[in-house]
């Protein structure tokens, strides 16, 4: 549980420095710059191999979870009438089965709102953008066109009759010939999902996300400070440290994670 | 401060044996002195029934001066009752009020079955120790003097203060997961402090780990209730100290 949990905030720190992206750059800017990193996660090998192991990381934790759960309510098969378990330990710590369900209930919805539609389904558009109208040499005024990795050819309509997608790749029709690659458009599924105007469900959604990531700063208060503990790291030293650290990991990576969806139903 | 006398109401686990099931009995006693002990109580409720031809309720006790480990009962939801650093037998009727009701359980978990009412059976703690709780003292004649080996002043303190555990239970009875990490932990910790302890440190916590797990004990998710309520302040370092002799010696023997 202990290394698991260790390496699951790790993650919680990468996933958070890449979804800050969403809130700290606006406009196209942002949108390439999300979508750029979207495609970067998904197709660099290192990040690959990183995702398999946080995917089998979050199994362990689960499975070993529950599997410790299960053995520890057989340790006591008749309860106290009468027990007062505030008086000795913190709601927290006592809760850590109840809240990583809870998380469970979260990453599942999570994944399927986004992992499931961009991963499994490939069913996300490919980042298209209007042409400003001060550039006209560029094309067509006002055309809707691909956003793609070879900057210098000549940019694509989405209109265009020859120009057919096979996956991120554009192909001219008829063809294997393969013209440009574009990005699939993570940054415009995220902020549909969340922006009031677009989505009806978006209040419910974002009261959701913010429920979970409380959820999650319970598990957190409790299972950073206890991970060092189970792997023997308790010193009068340096203790005192990790449970200061423990406590404002806990408090502002969910209240980072949390503000994400909050300014993004704000905004649009 | 000057002795009360106050009327309480008891509601007292009643179990006639291990396989009987159990139920909470309603007493009540009058006229209790507040100096009176928690165990002196029970006493005066045990003669109560004696005189009206009932069954006394069996608890555990010994020493009642909190030194043997003999004394249990998990009351008012509290392993040893509300006090801190105190034993039930050194818990005083003066902690209770006129009209209170108690409640009295045994400990509960399922490596201390019940044997009588408030009596469980902690042998599983005496296996525990059995399986590597002790040094290897040749005895042949030669033994060479303990205080011949120099032991740095702090880790004799930690030793003794591990070595402080009087093996009562109360850390499995107050853990939500009925884990008897804290007594383990400070058995193994008295020993791999100190040189003598050393040489069979590895083996030590292994086997004791191994059958603590085997006698049914819950795992630590470190909520720290049993440092809190244990009567003689064992700290959760002996727990740490035991998870790194264990993960040191898993990794490091053949075992």
């Amino acid at each position: 549980m202990a290394l698991t949990g260790l390496f699951l905030c790790t993650f919680l720190v990468g996933h958070l420095l890449g979804n800050l992206q969403l809130i700290l750059k606006t406009g196209e800017e942002g949108r390439r710059a999300f979508n750029e990193y979207a495609y970067f996660m998904g197709h660099n090998p290192f990040i690959k191999i990183l995702s398999y192991v946080t995917y089998a990381a979050v199994l362990i934790h689960v499975i070993d979870g529950f599997a410790l759960t299960i053995q520890n309510r057989k340790a006591r098969p008749v309860r106290y009438a009468y027990n007062k378990p505030g008086a000795n330990s913190s709601s927290a710590s006592r809760s850590m089965a109840i809240l990583g369900t809870l998380i469970l209930v979260f990453l599942a919805t999570h994944m399927a709102n986004f992992w499931w539609k961009m991963k499994v389904k490939e069913e996300v558009p490919l980042h298209t953008y209007k042409l400003e109208m001060d550039n006209p040499m560029m094309g067509a005024a006002n055309a809707e066109l691909y956003y793609t990795h070879v900057p210098g050819i000549q940019p694509i309509p989405k209109d265009e009759k020859n120009i057919i997608e096979k996956g991120t790749d554009l192909y001219i029709k008829g063809t294997n010939v393969k013209v440009a690659e574009g990005y699939r458009d993570l940054h415009g599924l995220v902020i549909d999902f969340f922006s009031k105007s677009k989505n009806e469900g978006a209040l419910f959604a974002v009261l959701f996300y913010l429920i979970s990531m409380i959820v999650l700063a319970y598990h957190l208060l409790h299972g950073f400070q206890s991970a060092f503990q189970s792997l023997g790291i308790n010193h009068p030293k340096y203790t005192p440290l990790i449970k200061i650290i423990g406590t404002g990991f806990a408090v502002i990576v969910p209240f980072l994670f949390a503000i994400i969806p909050v300014i993004i139903y704000m905004n649009h | 401060m000057a002795s009360k006398f106050i009327n309480i109401t008891l509601k007292i686990w009643r179990q006639k044996n291990t396989t009987a099931k159990g139920g909470i009995e309603t007493y009540s006693l009058a006229n209790v002195s507040t100096d009176s002990s928690f165990l002196e109580m029970l006493d005066q409720l045990n003669e109560q029934l004696i005189n009206e031809q009932k069954e006394p309720v069996a608890f555990d006790h010994d020493c009642r001066e909190g030194i043997c480990g003999m004394c249990s009962l998990y009351i008012n939801g509290r392993a040893h009752g509300p006090e801190t650093g105190t034993t039930t037998c050194q818990l005083h009727m003066r902690s209770f009020a006129d009209g209170d009701t108690i409640y009295v359980e045994p400990w509960r978990s399922r490596a201390f079955p019940i044997v009588k009412d408030l009596v469980v059976d902690r042998s599983a703690f005496d296996r525990i120790q059995q399986a590597g709780g002790f040094v290897s003292v040749n005895t042949s004649g030669r033994t060479m003097d303990a205080n011949a080996i120099p032991i740095p002043k702090a880790d004799a303190d930690k030793a003794f203060e591990a070595a402080a555990c009087i093996g009562c239970g109360a850390c499995v009875a107050t853990c939500k997961n009925g884990s008897a990490m804290l007594f383990v932990g400070a058995k193994v910790s008295q020993y791999a402090l100190l040189p003598q302890g050393k040489v069979e440190a590895k083996d030590r916590v292994l086997n004791m780990v191994r059958q603590m797990d085997e006698e049914g004990f819950g795992n630590c998710t470190n909520t720290g209730a049993c440092e809190v309520e244990c009567p003689k302040g064992i700290s959760l370092e002996n727990i740490a100290r035991m998870n790194r002799e264990f993960l040191t010696a898993s990794l490091t023997t053949d075992k």
